[in-house]
Order: C-alpha cells, then sequence, then structure tokens
C-alpha cells in the first residue's frame, strides 16, 4: 500500500480517443484467415458451377484424383448425412425446403453453387486439379426476375416460398377518401457488402481431446459453433470458434456457408487440418449478395398532403437458396418503410422470390436503404404531385418528440417495434441549419439559371439497433491489476474493443489502455450473440457496465477491509482504490486487491475467489437511432456522371461512447452507400452468367468519388433502454444515400420522380438526361 | 507443375532463401514462403492495392509481378516500417486520425503512400487524391486516410522548408 495523491478522475466515455486495436494493424502484425497455418495442412478448392440452372446429372473427378497430391475430392454423396444450414433469423413457415446444402444436388441453381471440393497438398495444386473437375450439365432455362410470375424450384415447388405480410389499420378506406394518391415503382439493385478481405476458413481437429477447431470465425461465432457442432453430430462442447481479425464484415460475413462447414467435415474425416480460403471471383460469386427489391408503393394523402395510408407491394430477389437469414431482408424492409412518419394505416405485402443468382442475406443497413430509397421517394412524390415544399411535406408528416415512446403496430426481428425516442424535427432542423439549407437553395437556382445541372436532396429515416434478448460480460483482474474483459460479441472491424473497454474504463475505474478486450472465442464464455444489427455498443457495452459496476463494487468492499476505511469513503481511480476525502492517503492497486482474493488467500474471508464479475443485460426491444442525409450533386449532361458536391449526415445516437468512432462508422457507411447508388451492382446476362465477377467490373468508390462528408452527431434523444442512453452506428451512414442523392439528381435534372432505378450509372443517367430534355 | 528454381527474396534487407515454381506470385511467396503476412491478398488481379509493396522503391501490386521477377530487388513491406515498438511518422497519423478500421487494406494504403512521398515529397494534395484512388477501402470512406496522408505530407514539407 503506498501513499496517494487524489488523482482528478479521467473519464473516458464521450472522448475521441485513438483506437486499441491499431498497432498490430499498422504493423502488419494482424492474424486475419489467410495468416493462419498449421502443420500438415490439406487446402480445399470449391468446384462451383459454371450453369445458372441445370439438372446436374453427373461428375467425373478422375483426372483431378489422378494428380499427385490430391487426396480427395468430395461431391454431394460423401456428405448426405449432413444437413442443410439452417436459418438464424425470421424463419418463417414455408422456407426450410430451400434452404442450402453444402453441394448441389440433382440440380445446380446459380453459378458459383458449390458442387464439389478438390482437397490437396498446396493451394496451387488444388486449384489446378479443379479445373479438371468436369460437370455434364443439361441446362434449363434461368430464372432472374423477382418480379416475373413465379416458376419451379423444384417439382411441386414455387420460387416463391412465401410472403412477407405486414400492416394495420383500415387501408382501403383511407384509399377510397384520400384527396390524393401518390404511386410509383421503385427499384434497388443487387450489391453486397464486399469486405476487402475474401471469406476463409481453417478447421483442425485434435483427437487427443476430441476438440474441434475452427478459426477464421466472424461475426457470430457462438451461434455457428452450435450449429456446426449440430451438423456434424457432435456436442457443442467440443468444437470451439475463434475470430482472428476480421477484414470487414458489413453483414455478409461470418454467416454460416458450405465453405465453413466443409473444411471442418474434412478436418474431422481427413485427421488434417483444411485450409479454405476464398478468391474474389469466388466472393463475387458465392458470398451472400443484397438488396435487389422491386416495389410498388401508393399513399393515400389529404389536401395538406398528410399521409392517410401506405400501401407497398415488394418484389425481393433472395438468389437461389434461403440462407442463414431467411426472412430478415424482406421483413425488415417491411417493417421499416413507415420510418419517421406517421402513418394511420399501412400494408406491405413482401413477396420472397428465388431466382437463379447468388443467394442473399443483409448488407449494412439490410431492407432499410432499400425502403429509405422507396419512402423518400415517395416523399418527393407527394410533394410534387401537391405542389409543396420536400421538406415541408416530411415536417408535416414527422412523429413528434412528445409522441415519443411511440407504438408502431408492426414487428420485426422478433421484437415489437416501439420507437424508444427521436425529436426527428429537431434533427432535421440542426441538419438544415448545418448546410444553410435556404442559402443553398438560392445558390443552387442561380447555378441552375446559369444551366448548371445542379440540386439537392434531402432523406429522412429511422435505424434501428441494440438488438437483444441478452449479452453476457465476465471481467477478471489478475494479480498484477490488469484487466480482461471476456464478451461473447464480436469484431468486425469497427473498434468494439476501444468502445468496450472506454466503458469498462469509466464504470471501473481504470485507464482505457489497461483493459483488454476477448471477443469471438467460444472456449472463452458460454455464452454469445456475436455482432450484428448495430448491437454490440449498446448490448454488450451495457453487460459490460453491469458487470464492471459488480467488480467495482467488490473491489472497495475488499479494500474497505484492507485500507479499515468505509466503503464510502473509496472510490477507483485510474486501478487504485483510493479515498475521495483526502488529497493523500493509503490506497490499494487492484491487482493486490486480486492477489488478497486469491484461492489460498487469508485475507478472502469467505468470499468467492477471484477479482471478477459477470453482467447480463436482457433487453426485449431495439432502439431507434435516426437521421438526416442531405446531398448536393452536380450532373455532367455528356457523360451520366454525377459529382456529389456536398454531403452532410446529420444521426442521433443517443449517447456518443467514441465520436471519431462514429464518425468513421458514418463516413464508411456512407461511402458503401455511395457505392449501391451509383456504381456497384451485380449484373447477369439473360442466361444467368455473371457479369460482375472482378473488382474492374464491380466498381466501388475510391477517393476520387467520394466526397468530403460532414457528420453532425447528437445526442438529443438518450435511449431509455439502457441507462447510459446508447444506440448503434453501424448503419445510419448508408442508410439513406440512395434516397438523398436520388432526390439531388431529380432536382438537378428538374424532373420529379426522374430517378425510379439504383444505382444511377451513366447509362442509366444519361437516358434520364435524354428523356427530360425530349420533354 | 513445372520445374521450380532457388531464388533470394530480399525483404526489409534481410534474404530469405526460397524455391517457388515460376508462376508463384511475389505476394503468395512473401506471405507463404517468407511468412511475412502483413502483405495482404484482397483480389488477386491487380485492382485492390492490399498487396502494395515497395519493389526497388516503387509501389508494385503484388499479386501481378511473379516471385522470381523480385530476384535482386529490394523488397519492402509494411513489416519493415516501424523501428522496434516505435511507430513511424505515417503509422502514428494513421492511428491519430483513424485511418483505419478493419485494417485489412492498411498495409497497402501504407506502402503505397510510403512509396510515393519518397519519391515525390512535394507532391500536392489533388495528386495525392489521384494516387490514393488507386486502392480500395472497404471501411473508412477514405476521409481519414487522406486526413492522416496530408498531414504526413505537410509536415515533410514544412520540415523541408525549415531545412532550406
Amino acid at each position: 500500500m503506498a501513499p496517494s495523491t487524489a488523482k482528478p478522475k479521467t473519464k473516458y466515455v464521450g472522448r475521441s480517443l485513438t483506437r486499441l486495436e491499431d498497432r498490430p494493424l499498422l504493423t502488419g502484425r494482424g492474424r486475419f484467415a489467410a495468416d493462419i497455418s498449421f502443420a500438415g495442412q490439406l487446402h480445399m478448392r470449391v468446384v462451383r458451377s459454371n450453369f445458372a440452372h441445370g439438372k446436374l446429372r453427373a461428375i467425373d473427378a478422375d483426372a483431378a484424383l489422378a494428380l499427385p497430391g490430391v487426396h480427395a475430392v468430395w461431391t454431394a454423396a460423401d456428405v448426405a448425412d449432413i444437413p442443410p444450414i439452417d436459418f438464424r433469423l425470421s424463419r418463417i413457415e414455408g422456407l426450410e425446403p430451400y434452404r442450402q446444402r453444402l453441394f448441389a444436388s440433382g440440380w445446380v441453381r446459380y453459378v458459383g453453387e458449390p458442387v464439389a471440393a478438390v482437397f490437396a497438398d498446396d493451394p496451387y495444386l488444388a486449384e489446378d486439379a479443379a479445373e479438371l473437375v468436369t460437370l455434364d450439365v443439361e441446362e434449363l432455362p434461368a430464372i432472374l426476375h423477382a418480379a416475373a410470375e413465379p416458376g419451379e424450384f423444384e417439382p411441386g415447388r414455387s420460387t416463391e416460398p412465401a410472403i412477407v405480410r405486414k400492416g394495420y389499420g383500415d387501408v382501403d378506406s383511407a384509399f377510397r377518401a384520400a384527396h390524393a394518391v401518390v404511386a410509383a415503382t421503385l427499384a434497388i439493385g443487387r450489391h453486397s457488402g464486399v469486405p476487402l478481405e475474401t471469406r476463409g476458413a481453417i478447421a483442425r481437429y485434435d483427437a487427443a481431446r476430441d476438440v474441434l477447431e475452427l478459426h477464421g470465425a466472424a461475426k457470430v461465432p457462438h451461434w455457428n459453433r452450435d450449429q456446426i457442432a449440430k451438423m456434424l453430430g457432435r456436442p457443442a462442447s467440443s468444437v470451439h470458434l475463434y475470430e482472428g481479425h476480421v477484414g470487414g464484415g458489413f453483414g455478409i460475413r461470418g454467416e454460416i456457408y458450405p465453405e465453413d462447414v466443409l473444411v471442418c467435415a474434412a478436418a474431422l474425416r481427413m485427421q488434417r487440418p483444411v485450409k479454405w480460403i476464398e478468391d474474389r471471383r469466388e466472393h463475387l460469386i458465392a458470398a451472400n449478395h443484397s438488396r435487389q427489391q422491386q416495389h410498388h408503393v401508393r399513399a393515400a394523402t389529404d389536401s395538406d398532403g398528410r399521409i392517410l395510408a401506405l400501401e407497398d407491394e415488394i418484389f425481393y430477389d433472395q438468389g437461389a437458396y434461403m440462407r442463414t437469414h431467411a426472412a430478415t431482408v424482406p421483413d425488415l424492409a417491411a417493417a421499416m418503410l413507415p420510418g419517421p412518419y406517421r402513418i394511420p394505416a399501412y400494408r406491405a405485402n413482401a413477396h420472397i422470390r428465388l431466382t437463379n443468382k447468388t443467394p442473399c442475406g443483409t448488407y449494412r443497413a439490410p431492407g432499410r436503404f432499400e425502403s429509405t430509397f422507396v419512402r423518400e421517394r415517395l416523399m418527393d412524390a407527394i410533394a410534387a404531385k401537391l405542389g409543396l415544399d420536400p421538406v415541408e411535406v416530411r415536417r408535416r408528416n414527422l412523429i413528434a418528440s412528445h409522441e415519443m415512446p411511440y407504438e408502431r403496430p408492426l414487428d420485426t426481428l422478433g421484437t415489437h417495434i416501439i420507437l424508444d425516442s427521436g425529436d426527428y424535427a429537431g434533427l432535421l432542423d440542426k441538419a438544415l441549419a448545418a448546410v444553410e439549407w435556404a442559402r443553398l437553395r438560392e445558390t443552387l437556382a442561380a447555378r441552375k439559371a446559369a444551366g448548371e445541372l445542379v440540386g439537392a436532396g434531402v432523406a429522412l429515416f429511422v435505424e434501428k439497433s441494440g438488438l437483444g434478448p441478452f449479452d453476457q460480460v465476465k471481467i477478471d483482474v489478475d494479480a498484477d491489476g490488469m484487466v480482461e474483459v471476456i464478451s461473447g460479441a464480436a469484431s468486425v472491424g469497427q473498434g468494439m474493443e476501444t468502445v468496450i473497454a472506454q466503458i469498462c474504463a469509466d464504470a471501473l475505474g481504470v485507464n482505457y489502455r489497461k483493459i483488454r478486450v476477448t471477443h469471438g472465442q467460444t472456449d472463452r464464455i458460454e455464452k454469445g450473440m456475436g455482432a450484428f444489427a448495430s448491437r454490440v455498443t449498446v448490448m454488450t457495452g451495457e453487460a459490460t457496465r453491469i458487470a464492471a459496476t459488480a467488480l467495482r463494487a467488490k473491489a472497495i468492499e475488499v479494500a474497505s477491509e484492507m485500507l479499515q476505511t468505509s466503503a464510502d469513503l473509496l472510490d477507483v481511480v485510474e486501478g487504485e482504490v483510493v479515498r475521495i476525502d483526502a488529497a493523500s492517503g493509503p490506497s490499494v492497486e487492484l491487482g493486490a486487491i486480486a492477489r488478497a482474493l486469491s484461492p489460498d488467500s487469508p485475507l478472502r474471508h469467505g468470499r468467492a475467489p477471484g477479482l471478477s464479475a459477470e453482467g447480463w443485460f436482457h433487453s426485449n426491444h431495439m432502439n431507434y437511432p435516426y437521421g438526416v442525409h442531405i446531398a448536393v450533386t452536380k450532373i455532367d449532361k455528356d457523360t451520366g456522371a454525377v459529382d456529389i458536391e456536398r454531403y452532410l449526415v446529420a444521426y442521433d445516437v443517443g449517447k456518443a461512447v467514441n465520436p471519431m468512432l462514429i464518425e468513421g462508422q458514418i463516413v464508411g457507411g456512407c461511402a458503401q452507400g455511395i457505392g449501391g447508388t451509383l456504381l456497384e451492382e451485380f449484373l447477369y446476362d439473360e442466361r444467368g452468367e455473371p457479369l460482375s465477377v472482378t473488382f474492374a467490373d464491380y466498381l466501388m468508390p475510391t477517393v476520387r468519388g467520394m466526397p468530403t462528408v460532414d457528420v453532425l452527431i447528437s445526442e438529443d434523444a438518450p435511449s431509455p433502454l439502457n441507462p447510459m442512453g446508447l444506440k448503434g452506428a453501424g448503419e445510419g451512414g448508408a442508410n439513406a444515400v440512395g434516397a438523398a442523392i436520388a432526390a439531388a439528381v431529380d432536382d438537378a435534372l428538374g424532373a420529379h420522380g426522374a430517378v425510379t432505378e439504383l444505382p444511377i450509372t451513366p447509362q442509366r443517367l444519361r437516358r434520364l438526361i435524354r428523356r427530360v430534355s425530349d420533354h | 507443375m513445372s520445374e521450380r528454381s532457388d531464388i533470394t527474396l530480399t525483404i526489409n534487407g534481410q534474404a530469405h532463401a526460397i524455391r517457388v515454381e515460376p508462376r508463384r506470385t511475389l505476394v503468395d511467396a512473401i506471405r507463404e514462403d517468407c511468412g511475412q503476412t502483413g502483405t495482404h491478398i484482397g483480389c488477386e488481379h491487380g485492382v485492390c492495392g492490399a498487396c502494395t509493396v515497395l519493389v526497388d522503391g516503387a509501389p508494385v501490386r503484388s499479386c501481378l509481378m511473379f516471385a522470381v521477377q523480385a530476384e535482386g530487388k529490394q523488397i519492402r513491406t509494411v513489416e519493415g516500417l516501424a523501428t522496434g515498438d516505435e511507430l513511424n511518422a505515417l503509422q502514428r497519423a494513421f492511428m491519430e486520425h483513424h485511418g483505419l478500421q478493419c485494417g485489412f487494406c492498411t498495409p497497402g494504403f501504407l506502402m503505397l503512400v510510403t512509396g510515393v512521398l519518397e519519391r515525390e515529397p512535394d507532391i500536392t494534395d489533388d495528386e495525392l487524391t489521384d494516387v490514393l484512388s488507386s486502392n480500395l477501402c472497404r471501411c473508412t470512406g477514405y476521409q481519414n486516410i487522406v486526413k492522416a496522408v496530408r498531414a504526413v505530407a505537410g509536415e515533410m514539407r514544412q520540415r523541408r522548408t525549415a531545412q532550406a
């Protein structure tokens, strides 16, 4: 016990602190999937269908098997005992028969579908061998349009497995009584997360311990552990998943795919480690796509532009199979379409349609990027039809802050939608003020008069975050005073270690840099929900606060005995328990308290051994951050290019733990939104052959294509669902980009409702420009 | 499969004697044969730039070069930037400006910028934008990468002005 001076207590939450994650990543010491290797490993190469649709009559692997160093070629027959990959979220009736098995059997249904796998000593050799495997396929016509009449998935099964229906109120009466009815047909293109690191999976079976290990896990390691154990008929306690560094997630990485299960099965049967690293072409045709939807939307309004009812018929292109997300994307699209507006009556039918394309899953702001585009296009159309200002129409329909919490009679992701808090009009005002909206409009009007094609667009949205139902966190202080937070959440590069450490630092009273945050290791904690749906800061953050608070109380209680001082005179400051009533005096470090609680310590006095605590946070409801996007664009008449001159994202996050990281999430999300709005699209030819199979075909934003994004973070509406008021920040940057840029492009063209389809590629925009100038 | 040949790759001043097929890419040799996994593979067709290394001072897509072509040349990778535990100015700037999230593209950006600033210390901000547009990042939206790089380029310019 050393004398100390009372230090001013440092606060960590709310500050833009540098990240704990950065050092290994900046020095080349990261551990991404491809960086993991085990002695004696085999390399797997997947043979994929080169037909979009057909009967798979035979597979000839003789030539591949004849190559020295090739150990096996597996096809469906080799894994017939392994069930299809099950649903993780949004399971609804009727989808089961459409789940994907590890290999195609009987039919091939998209280009890229795994048909066989080669296992060889060397990855180059495995690729050589895979090219020697030949498929005998009787080609069938490809189904490529989700909005066309449904076809046949297999005899007796339609390509429309289910319709997601949401709604409330008397929609038909509202339409009959409407002053105006505004309708639009809108489409969102097929694009996806496309992380810079492709997928990878390395499995190893340790016969000595009878443990199967899977390395390269991401996003939802615990759920995947349970599923892999179930699929392979093993107890979950004998399967461990390990998350290393993850090169971007965005929703698509970390779901279970056939390849993950294949390496595990192969490692078990071949008794050698098996490594699979996806190449980029594979990634672009095999990992989840997302977004592709067509909406037929209608609004009934009164003469003031107030919405009386909203109706939407959605055709969702799921691709060839139902994957782990089941109905998640159409469900979210239908449930979140009403956004920040008062919608007295509502009806949405989302048709899930299978096509002969890569299967789909979630991608950052799933269902919301799409439905925000649709809803905000409709708001602009209402304004145009009634001759009102687009901002004013929105304002008239916004849910007011005094109406919060606002119950929407809809549910999604197994939760009822209750908008927990928000001042939508307040944030709209702040965003408009930040861009000096009135002056901006004048400047644009003057430039338009001078012949420039410039315009501005505004879009509002409600996000969702903090999906439960629970999170568990354990915190342990070792004899040296090092703090470890162990969580079942996952990192996808978003900075969760830093954020969790900041929360723990404040609640416990230690420096955030003295905290190690462990995540994604299923052998370190029994339960974990992973990282998706902008849930980690909220759920894991609050579980961390609860655990740290309990640990602090325990430390103070023991220190009170050790220092013979009343507990209410003690505080934990920078890892030391000190007196709060004296500038100096005796103190005790957390490490010393941990030593006092060691199992053999005489100071323990019957307490449970160890300076550790556990925190559980349960939540049955999501919370709802919200935002405003404003875009200013200039169109090049000759090239059809859209130059984004200015972009603002205003976002209310409830409580900002690390504003720098939130800004990073928003700008990064915005870049992906810009990609999906102007550039990115998975295209297919009429036979279902994918045309976007390299980064030269699938274009993503570069530095040159990115505007400076101004970010306005507000904390006006803390969530009442957790004590810190936290809401998530992962998806708001992407959410409304399509909507805002579409409105800005319309404005620049001087044509209401011109943009009906994303992405707004130069070809499409040139068609629009010609159409507008023909009028 | 063709004959393997013995070559020596010099990475960050250290010689690695390896035996490779003629078709082996430089990035695979750096990662798998020399064990330097800081250089990442993002697309294997020369677009994303995650595998950028310096070969005799010039930024090179190591997925588009064969290992045998790099024999006798000085290769520099991300592992060579820091001095012991001390990050260099560019690495520090990336940390301070939050120029990385998942960190997968980061080594490629660091090596691209290192090569460019060494060769063209007077490069303008606008030219830097063009140079940085040769690599892809999927997390940051580039804003903070640009800030970090401009900060370092600006410091370098200032130092030279002060010395002149």
